[in-house]
């Protein structure tokens, strides 16, 4: 079965997302579609699988031309898709979710009859899955592995991978990695999204670069390398090595101490985690999604109640105090999900920049606030964080992803606060803004800011960590000097596996 | 996306101030053809109708200043809804709320004698507070235990309702009144003074304009307002910004509810000058607001000129009745055109209609 794309393109209101990509994929392929966030993957494969429809291109399937105009279209033709966030229903079991939209099964009962087909597939390509375990009890990897059955189950002969290994331990990257190369075998064509060098060169037969909605090269993996594919992606040469200055680290900044919290559901979320940070240092959380990382974040900011345990900044006992009040501590929040929490999408550049400070002075005056000092601020701001905006009484939906980090970064570092959480400060963002937000991290780190750094790239952490530690189902599986870790070692950490 | 010869219309994230404009109008044009429709059933011509209308409301000497009369409590319930929907408080209960405050205005009215203008000041705090009571309600059930504050809001309308009919059917019912359900008259120390020749109490109108530029102050330039702001557009950064929810909300409500109070007041201590039933009180003056507010798109100011609008929609009334012989209660179908076509629009405002040249050679990240 072969795949081609040709000459797609797409264009969203002020954005070309895709111009003219063509793409062919072959039976027994895997196919690396390589990219900046924002580069074009999703939107092409989209698509693909008929979420929406190219504004001109063609794709043909074994020669011929197609029109897929929903992902049923796609089903039917044999194309399948394993989201990046999975589309499972968390209360049904696996079975029920398989036979969810399969029209061959029977009226009644059609999760039992599914099972066993589910057993035989599961073991022809090595993804171990119980047909009647729920979802909600599943790992992420399982709950992959059930996606990629369904899929398969539906008659997929082209699976698309969506950052597949976004949410794997290394080691469980291995066994996905197993799993591609027994469909490979199998004749199944992989398209394989990612804008992680290493995966692309250790499982790709092809790879496809992608830059601002281009196709910037196809070419084969094997004599490719990490440099020359970087260059490609990025359109420049990216420096792989940070400057960090050795520093000695100070006293205590941020003392964790046996912290025990719930999640949203009223679950245990952290049990009984001690951790500290020093000033001067930067200590990373590792840890698949889900182990707690949030809460942790949660609590330490003062969003989130401990159930019990302790928190002290500077030794103040911060563990009963409002948000505001430990900001006013001086803990900074760097948050996960910059558009939804982190600003007011609405509100003026100006605005957002003194969104934990509009209440005191220079910017308030009693209840009034003072527009003028306001708008120096921000002025100086954009100077100074090299904020790409209009101006300052532009809404800040309108600025780039980067720009919106640069700002909430600036709002944030400009308290000078002694402790900085930052919550996967450079997800979705460019080469170049990480590379801007890295170096701002690293200088608060140098003038004695105790930073914790959460984050799900384990080459930041390994960047700027003093130290790593490891989330696991709650609790602390390992704390391990930056210059003595690597993957291999944080992976089993990351599993479980106490060190 | 689509195009249509050499336009093309797309999705944007924030509407143009012209463009609300533009749809606010059509949304009024669409529910005037709809209407049109109801003048026909009735057979008049609707053209005739809508001359009427317009211009005996606009020429009549007796009917203009009924416009502003009905623009009163129009603005002070108005205002009050554009700040708490600024803070995403769907508080559909200025009917109640104008209602508690006219009770709250009566019972000082009847039971409390004091000097000439202390009267009226008192009248107006009492009306005030009574209003703020029936709106904290929800906002508490809303922020402790996440009711729905649409329904809340709603149900207290009636409870308000019911209350008033009991009291001058049953403890405050007039001694003066015979057969009729209304309390005693006011003392005169609790009348408003009109505007000679007219139905106008000037000193409520002062005080919704007065409102108005102190709220569009309020929200544009104080804390609680950036905080009111904040809180509506994104309750998760306000969260995040350590904003208190419940205080603010209790703000917005304070605020809302308190107007609504104050138009009960002007009510009955202006024109009825005693507690009557609660239909005869307020014409729908809460829930036609709520399309005052709406319009207005968040802008205390802009109420000031919707409420004008509405205020001589109900004006019409009377002159409908009169000319056209049609029954008053037609401005209700004309609001609920209004309102109808006017939620309807909301999708259209995050769509542009753009002029595009045969050859579109923009390009861009993404």
């Amino acid at each position: 079965m072969t795949l081609a794309l040709h000459h797609i393109t797409k264009t969203f209101p002020g954005v070309v997302a895709n111009h003219e990509v063509t793409l062919d994929v072959q039976a027994g392929e895997v196919h690396a579609l390589l990219g900046e966030n924002g580069a074009g993957k999703t939107t092409l494969m989209s698509a693909l699988y008929g979420i929406h429809q190219p504004d001109s291109g063609e794709i043909r399937l074994d020669g011929r031309a197609v029109r897929i105009r929903s992902p049923r279209d796609a089903i039917a033709l044999g194309i399948g898709m394993v989201p990046q966030h999975f589309l499972l229903v968390r209360r049904h079991s696996v079975a029920e979710n398989i036979a969810l939209g399969l029209t061959d099964g029977p009226f009644f009962f059609p999760a039992r009859a599914i099972e066993s087909r589910i057993i035989d597939y599961a073991s022809r390509y090595g993804l171990g899955v119980d047909p009647r375990a729920h979802i909600w009890q599943l790992s992420p990897s399982e709950q992959q592995r059930v996606e990629i059955v369904r899929a398969l189950i539906r008659g997929a002969r082209i699976l698309i991978l969506d950052e597949p290994t976004s949410v794997l331990t290394p080691q469980e990257t291995r066994g996905l990695f197993e799993i591609i190369r027994r469909m490979k075998e199998d004749g199944c064509a992989v398209i394989f999204i990612s804008h992680k060098l290493d995966e692309v060169t250790a499982i790709a037969d092809r790879v496809t670069v992608l830059r601002r909605g281009r196709v910037v090269a196809t070419l084969p993996a094997a004599g490719t390398d990490k440099r020359a594919l970087a260059r490609m992606m990025v359109g420049r040469d990216v420096e792989f090595r940070l400057r960090k200055e050795p520093r000695l680290p100070e006293a205590d900044g941020l003392e964790i101490d046996r912290l025990v919290a719930r999640n949203g559901r009223g679950l245990p979320a952290l049990r009984g985690i001690s951790l500290s940070v020093h000033r001067g240092e930067i200590v990373g959380i590792a840890g698949v999604a889900g182990n707690g990382q949030r809460e942790l974040v949660e609590v330490v900011t003062g969003l989130r109640a401990a159930a019990s345990g302790r928190i002290r900044v500077l030794d103040r006992d911060t563990t009963r105090l409002s948000a505001r009040a430990v900001h006013e501590a001086g803990v900074a929040h760097i948050p996960e999900d910059r558009m939804h929490v982190g600003i007011v999408p609405t509100m003026s550049v100006a605005e957002n920049l003194v969104l934990k400070r509009y209440r005191y002075p220079p910017f308030a005056h009693g209840p009034i606030m003072d527009r003028a000092a306001i708008d120096r601020f921000a002025r100086q701001m954009i100077a100074e964080y090299e904020i790409a905006t209009p101006g300052t009484a532009t809404p800040i939906r309108l600025l780039s992803g980067g720009n919106i980090q640069r700002l909430i970064l600036g709002r944030e570092l400009s308290a000078h606060p002694t402790v900085i959480v930052a919550a996967h400060p450079t997800s979705g963002l460019d080469v170049s803004a990480t590379e801007h937000i890295h170096t701002l991290l690293l200088r608060r780190r140098q003038e004695g800011a105790a930073i914790l750094l959460v984050s799900e790239d384990l080459d930041e952490l390994l960047a700027l960590s003093d130290r790593i530690a490891v989330l696991f189902a709650g609790e602390i599986a390992g704390v391990v000097p930056a210059a003595e870790a690597d993957h291999e070692r944080l992976g089993l950490m990351m599993a479980g596996q106490r060190r | 996306m689509r195009r249509f010869g050499p336009f093309q219309i797309e999705p944007t994230p924030s509407p143009a101030k012209g463009w609300m404009l533009v749809v606010s109008l059509a949304a009024v044009l669409c529910a005037f053809v709809a209407a049109a429709a109801i003048f026909w059933a009735f057979g008049i011509n609707p053209l005739k109708a809508y001359t009427v209308i317009f211009v005996g409301t606009l020429t009549d000497r007796r009917a203009t200043p009924e416009i502003l009369r009905q623009t009163i409590p129009l603005l002070l319930c108005g205002v009050g809804l554009v700040v708490a929907f600024r803070a995403q408080f769907w508080n559909i209960g200025a009917e109640g709320q104008l209602l508690a405050g006219a009770v709250g205005g009566t019972a000082v009215a009847l039971f409390v004698p004091l000097p000439a203008p202390w009267h009226l000041v008192t009248m107006f705090l009492a009306g005030c507070a009574a209003g703020i009571l029936w709106g904290l309600l929800p906002a508490f059930l809303r922020i402790k235990l996440d009711v729905n504050d649409v329904i809340t809001t709603l149900m207290m309308n009636y409870i308000a309702l019911f209350f008033v009919e009991w009291l001058v059917h049953g403890p405050w019912k007039g001694q003066t009144a015979r057969g009729f359900a209304y309390t005693d008259t006011f003392p005169a120390t609790a009348w408003l003074a009109l505007v000679p020749g007219t139905r106008i109490h000037w000193a409520t109108l002062a005080l919704g304009l007065g409102l108005a530029f102190s709220l569009a102050f309020f929200l544009a330039r104080t804390r609680l307002g950036f905080e009111i702001r904040v809180l509506g557009e994104n309750p998760r950064a306000a969260r995040y910004a350590g904003i208190d929810p419940l205080k603010t909300i209790v703000v917005a409500m304070v605020v809302s509810a308190g107007a609504a109070g104050l138009a009960g007041v002007g009510e009955v201590a202006g024109i009825h000058h005693k507690l009557l039933a609660p239909e005869q009180i307020s014409l729908g003056y809460g829930y036609a607001a709520i399309i005052v507010a709406w319009l207005a798109r968040g802008s205390p100011l802009a109420a000031v000129l919707t409420a004008l609008f509405l205020g001589l929609i109900f004006s019409s009334g009377d002159v409908m009745k009169v000319a056209l012989q049609m029954p008053f209660r037609v401005t209700d179908v004309f609001n609920g055109l209004i309102l109808f076509f006017l939620i309807g629009s909301e999708r259209l405002l995050y769509y542009q209609v753009r002029w595009v040249s045969a050859k579109t050679g923009r390009s861009g990240g993404r």
